[in-house]
């Protein structure tokens, strides 16, 4: 009697231990497993200098009603700070030649400047605020921007497979008290270790967003990006889908195109 | 087939009283399957173009389901450290509150302003801690001029502020998402009151409104279903001296609701508002059949008959009555299906349901049970008659001359009063004022703004065609005709935004504060301002997804319903007027309240022209003459038709609850009628009397039921009088009213109105008859 249940509870320890990432990471923390993860996340995507894509941002509402915004994007990869970034808005026809620039810092506000073709001048925007809708997409500004390490803490959850990807399952918590969330469930996949789904939790830890990425395609042999990546809001029945085109790595840019003048110049 | 039927209850009262059992009980099982449906909702029908209308616009822009913190403090100032800090500490923790999607509120109102080349946006209140003097007066100006914030946020003067919580309820389980908010709400209310002494915090809003729906029906029900047992209890045993008779009139009653409920929980009709005064309706009409049954058992059983012999003579004596009366009750009732709002509707089926079904259950079960159960009859055995009714009866037969014109004047002039009746329909005095939502609602009114909204959405039709300068400029135009209206408190406009981030991005030049002259200009302005706005605080409420539409949010000063509706109609058509090529769309829930009830009092009157016009053959059948039915069409309309005078008189607003109750009350004042014309005729034709001795014969034969059943009525309907739930209030009110002049009607202008057209009474002299009125006492029929 007590030899069985001793056997059951070691059976028991046996699969824990034997299951999951703590194989490797045996005897840390969820939470530090869970930063080991994104550590080697970030290392592994490290050294792509920069690249450039083409995005269509398809937006649905609850009816099926579509509407439709196109934008280019350019990245700087930069050593110890955040990556530069350059949206340039093709469509809708009236916003067409905004630009929008921005240097993003780990922690703190980034820096973000809008060019304005109509007013010809070039906008500091002063603002925390990165969790409202994109372009009225179901993508905040923040899920768009780069990763970076030190924006969150992390919780190793479990490993699990999905849709073919055998994925570890942590948990991200936004450091910036101006983050629209509580907590993200990423999914990374083991081998890309790129996230192919995304759980946002909103303030009062209810699930708001799930993003699903799929179709990834490596480049230069090493960096893998998604083509097909769906925002859908799981409150209000709307959904965006964000496909990209076009990924260029290792296009010369550098940081004379990341800056205010630069702005002015796009086209 | 009948009379099978009729001895089955009296002679085999076991095999009834299980038969009927079975059926109540397989029946009653349904009442577990009823839902509970408190939304606002409810009262429009799915094909209703207001709510479609509103539907629209919701699915468009934001829901518009609310709850709302009104604070106000003691000091009579916002601009404190304290209050502020309450702000701030109730706006973050609002994120809180289950399904809340949005929050706005003077610490987080989105502030833009220019520093240099540098356009900054932010909370307008970001830590209230860090505030000094100097710093409280520039934000207490700067709010104050802020067209968005005064009178939708803060009050004119600065001293009272809201806090509003948009939500977005998912609809899996409604009732439980209501109660999951509200409580919440609440308890965040009480908390920091406890922390706040010195700040009113009040809740208000939608989502409020709709609680107080359910917390009133479930109040109804709780306390005014109860209450109405025991006054049914104590009348039936006081006026007839029975306890058992009152026990068994209950459980018919019982059996008749339960059934009425279960067999609407099978078919899948849900409770409502309105609806669940059903049961009390029911009740009060099933005992006025048992009442009749009970009182001629009785009346049989002091002249020495057996009792089970009494009891099967009465109950065949007053099958065809009670189900004469049953049946046009019910009638009365369906006519409320005409109803442009679906709750009163199923009100009116269930009713209609419960009243056939107590004429079933008080043919069978009841004699079962009177036959099962010890029935003792007071020893008082010579009759004498009801010296009321002979009191009445010699009023009237000795001033019938003098009755008819003047009961004729007074009718006419009360009937003038029905002009004094205006359409108002105002949602938030659906509740009286002990509840604590319609208190927030109308301190709101008074210190803040109104709390009524028409929401205009203007369509361009055309993906990013709200960027047009010439669409912005009749966006703006509009929302400045709208501010000089008087109806109007407070306009909520994208073009005050327009004009703001212009402002901002020329240096903050207060000359630069107009619209954007370019579409590209305007374009550009709101992809920036959107990029700089946090989650929950976006423009979705104002713009729609392609930038195509934007709605206007018109906050209007209390108004009554007609003036709504009027002010809807100039606003539309000022529009179509000046920019015949944009399209306008109104709702919300105010308009869609108010074209309910304006529709519903048509078709409600419609639905009573209809049952009238299916009563009046049944009358005519049931008097078989044609004369008399024509005649009776007077005291059947007539008591309808002064109570809405009497109502001009007193209160004058007619909203929901009054345009059905010419349905409720009709067929049961149709009864009254129907019983006394009928012993009339009867005295007349088949015991030969004269006109006056027939009077008095009628007066003592069916004037005592009436009375009872009368003041049963009346009580009944009292009794819902008391609901908190006005719409329910009133309709009680007005029904009591109706019937209690319907007997006044009966008793006075009736027989006046009989003497007056009976051509034998005219000719001959009355007096000799009022000596001997014995001839007629010895009559001693019950009807």
């Amino acid at each position: 009697m007590l030899t069985s249940r001793i056997y059951a509870i070691f059976a028991a320890l046996l699969l824990v231990s034997s299951s999951g990432y703590s194989t490797e990471n045996s005897g840390l923390s969820a939470e530090e497993i869970g930063l080991n993860i994104a550590v080697k996340a970030k290392q592994q995507d490290r050294g792509w200098g920069d690249s450039q894509a083409d995005m269509t941002m398809i937006l649905r509402n609850k009816n099926g009603q579509e509407s439709q915004r196109l934008i280019r994007t350019s990245n700087l990869e930069v050593q110890n700070d955040g990556d530069k970034s350059l949206v340039i808005f093709d469509e809708p026809r009236d916003v067409q030649g905004t630009a929008f620039l921005n240097h993003a810092h780990p922690l703190g506000p980034d820096d973000q400047w809008l060019y304005l073709p109509a007013l010809k001048r070039v906008k500091r925007i002063s603002s925390q605020n990165t969790s409202g809708p994109f372009m009225g997409s179901e993508f905040a500004y923040e899920d768009m921007s780069s990763f970076e390490v030190e924006k969150y803490s992390y919780k190793y959850l479990r490993d699990e497979t999905l849709n073919g990807h055998d994925c570890t399952v942590s948990e991200y918590y936004p450091v910036d008290k101006f983050s629209g969330y509580t907590r993200q469930v990423v999914w990374l996949d083991k081998t890309m270790y790129q996230p192919v789904k995304i759980e946002f939790y909103d303030r009062r830890n209810s699930l708001l967003k799930t993003l699903i990425a799929k179709d990834y395609q490596q480049h230069q042999g090493k960096y893998w990006r998604p083509a097909y990546m769906k925002m859908t809001n799981n409150t209000n029945g709307k959904s965006t889908v964000l496909l990209v085109k076009n990924y260029r790595f290792g296009t010369g840019l550098t940081e004379q195109d990341f800056n205010q003048t630069a702005l002015r110049r796009v086209r | 087939m009948r009379d099978f039927i009729l001895r089955s209850g009296v002679y085999r009262p076991v095999t009834t009283l299980l038969l009927c059992l079975a059926v109540i009980i397989a029946a009653s099982w349904g009442a577990g399957l009823l839902v509970f449906k408190g939304d606002s909702r409810v009262f429009f029908a799915p094909d209703n173009p207001q709510l479609q209308a509103f539907d629209q616009m919701e699915a468009v822009y934001a829901k518009s389901d609310n709850v709302a913190f009104l604070l106000v403090p003691e000091n009579g100032d916002i601009f404190t450290k304290e209050n502020l800090a309450l702000i701030h500490e109730l706006t973050e923790r609002a994120w809180q509150i289950p399904y809340a999607s949005r929050v706005d509120s003077l610490s987080n109102y989105q502030h833009s302003f220019a520093n240099g080349d540098e356009l900054v946006v932010g909370d307008l209140v970001p830590d209230p801690s860090v505030l000094d003097q100097p710093a409280l007066e520039q934000l207490r100006t700067l709010s104050l001029n802020e067209p968005l914030l005064v009178k939708r946020l803060i009050s004119t003067q600065g001293h009272v502020s809201l806090i509003n919580v948009t939500l977005q309820k998912q609809g899996v389980d409604p009732e439980q998402e209501l109660t999951d908010i509200s409580q919440y709400a609440r308890s965040l209310q009480q908390e920091l009151q406890q922390r706040y002494p010195d700040v009113g915090i009040h809740l208000t809003g939608l989502l409020m409104m709709d609680v107080a729906f359910v917390e009133a029906a479930l109040e109804d029900n709780e306390v005014l279903v109860p209450l109405m047992f025991v006054v049914v209890f104590l009348a039936i045993g006081l006026l007839l001296k029975t306890v058992t008779g009152s026990v068994a009139a209950l459980v018919i009653a019982v059996a008749a609701i339960t059934v009425t409920l279960g067999v609407a929980g099978w078919l899948g009709i849900y409770l409502t508002p309105p609806s669940a005064a059903a049961p009390i309706m029911i009740l009060t009409i099933v005992v006025a059949d048992c009442v009749h049954i009970l009182s001629g058992m009785f009346h049989e059983m002091r002249q020495g008959v057996t009792r089970h012999q009494a009891l099967y003579n009465s109950i065949k004596h007053n099958f065809k009555p009670i189900f004469l009366t049953s049946a046009t009750t019910a009638l009365g009732f369906l006519s409320m299906n005409f109803s442009d709002v679906p709750p009163f509707q199923d009100l009116g089926n269930m009713v209609a349901f419960g009243v056939m079904a107590a004429f079933v259950l008080s043919v069978t079960l009841f004699p079962a049970l009177l036959a099962l159960l010890p029935v003792k009859v007071s020893t008082q055995t010579d009759y004498q008659g009801s010296p009321l009714m002979a009191g009445i009866s010699r009023f009237v037969l000795t001033h019938h001359r003098r009755l008819l014109p003047g009961s004729v004047i007074v009718m006419a002039a009360m009937l003038l009063f029905i002009t004094q009746n205006e359409l108002n329909d105002k949602y938030v005095e659906f509740f009286d004022q002990s509840v604590p939502f319609r208190a927030a609602t109308e301190l709101m009114e008074q210190e803040l703004s109104g709390v009524d909204s028409l929401e205009f959405s203007i369509e361009t039709g055309i993906a990013g065609g709200i960027h047009n300068p010439k669409t912005i400029a009749a966006i703006a135009d509009f929302s400045d005709w709208l501010r000089t209206q008087p109806e109007v408190d407070h306009v909520n406009t994208i073009t005050d935004i327009f004009k703001r981030l212009n402002k901002n991005m020329h240096g903050d030049d207060p000359a630069w504060y107009k619209l954007p002259d370019s579409e590209e200009l305007a374009a550009q302005y709101l992809l920036l301002y959107e990029m700089s706005l946090p989650m929950g605080l976006d423009l979705n409420n104002q713009v729609n997804v392609d930038k195509s539409a934007s709605r206007i949010i018109v906050t209007l000063k209390n108004l009554p319903t007609y003036q709504l509706l009027e002010f809807e109609q100039r606003a539309s058509d000022w529009f179509a007027n000046q920019y015949p090529n944009l399209q306008l769309n109104a709702a919300s829930i105010s308009l869609m309240f108010a074209h309910v009830s304006k529709k519903n009092i048509d078709s409600m009157l419609f639905g009573s022209v209809i049952a009238l016009i299916l009563i009046s053959p049944i009358l005519g059948l049931a008097l078989r003459s044609a004369k008399y039915g024509v005649l009776s069409l007077l005291p059947n309309l007539l008591p309808a038709g002064i109570a809405f005078g009497v109502w001009g008189l007193l209160s004058g607003e007619v909203g929901l609850g009054l345009s059905v109750v010419i349905g409720t009350t009709l067929g049961i004042v149709v009864d009254d009628t129907v019983h006394f014309i009928n012993k009339y005729l009867y005295a007349r034709r088949q015991r030969q009397m004269s006109p006056q001795g027939a009077i008095q014969y009628t007066f003592q034969s069916v004037g005592p039921a009436l009375w009872l059943t009368s003041f049963i009525l009346i009580a009944g309907f009292l009794i819902m009088a008391l609901s908190t739930y006005r719409v329910n209030a009133e309709m009680g009110l007005m029904t009591a009213m109706t019937i209690a002049i319907a007997l006044i009607v009966d008793f006075l202008f009736l027989p006046s109105l009989l003497l007056a057209t009976d051509k034998a009474a005219v000719a001959s002299q009355p007096d000799a008859e009022i000596q001997n009125p014995e001839t007629a006492i010895k009559e001693k029929l019950t009807c």
